[in-house]
């Protein structure tokens, strides 16, 4: 399935521009997960990587949709 | 109030926002730009933000405090884009009919924004830039 990923922070260094529209295979937040991982590498040096559907943090099983607003949160650091 | 600004931040106009004829005590917490980091020294911050999830995520702070202390207002105000040494970034103001709980709500509410609201700091080094917090 094809989806919209918004980027933020040092994700924009290593994948490049956001939105970015990536294909996966199958269905999952953890299939998302695995194929970024496989196709940046740098991204695994993270010390994390969440990955929100829909303005909430996503776990591992949730189901993607097409339509879904997918966004890659890596470390926050705000305040 | 909750808000995310690229504007400069007016402590005594947030600070204004919570008081309360039922409330007693106010605690303010004021996070301002650092002119080091590590012994290097820092030029200044860029901040950015997943907006939408951003004030979702601080809702949700003010939530979670309302349930866990008796508090009356609280406003949390973030600033994001090209930030200066010395300029004020985060403001935090809770009030409550007593102290304790004010100063407990004020400072679960910054240590909780700064693990879960989706905001990234890039410090800018004399000698480079950084995201903070990326990297182990």
């Amino acid at each position: 399935m094809k989806l919209n990923v918004l980027l933020f922070g040092v994700t924009k260094e290593i994948i490049g521009e956001s939105p970015q529209q990536i294909e996966i295979q199958g269905e999952t937040v953890k299939d998302l997960r695995d194929h970024l991982l496989n196709n940046y590498s740098k991204l695994s040096g993270l010390n994390s990587l969440m990955i929100a559907v829909n303005n909430e943090y996503a776990e591992n099983d949730l189901q993607l949709k097409e339509s879904d607003e997918i966004a890659l949160i890596p470390p926050v650091s705000g305040g | 109030m909750i808000r995310i600004t690229e504007d400069t931040l007016d402590i005594n106009a947030i600070t204004n926002e919570v008081i309360d004829p039922a409330c007693g005590g106010i605690d303010v917490f004021v996070g301002t730009v650092r002119n080091q980091t590590k012994g290097k020294e820092v030029t200044h911050l860029f901040f950015e933000t997943y907006e939408s999830m951003a004030i979702s995520e601080m809702n949700k702070i003010a939530s979670l405090i309302k349930e866990k202390w008796p508090v009356q207002k609280i406003s949390i105000h973030h600033r994001v884009g090209r930030v200066e040494i010395g300029e004020v970034v985060v403001v935090i103001a809770v009030s409550s009919p007593h102290r304790k709980e004010a100063f407990e709500a004020c400072q679960f509410a910054i240590d909780t924004l700064k693990n879960t609201v989706p905001i990234w700091k890039k410090e800018f080094l004399k000698d480079g830039e950084v995201w903070v917090s990326a990297y182990p």
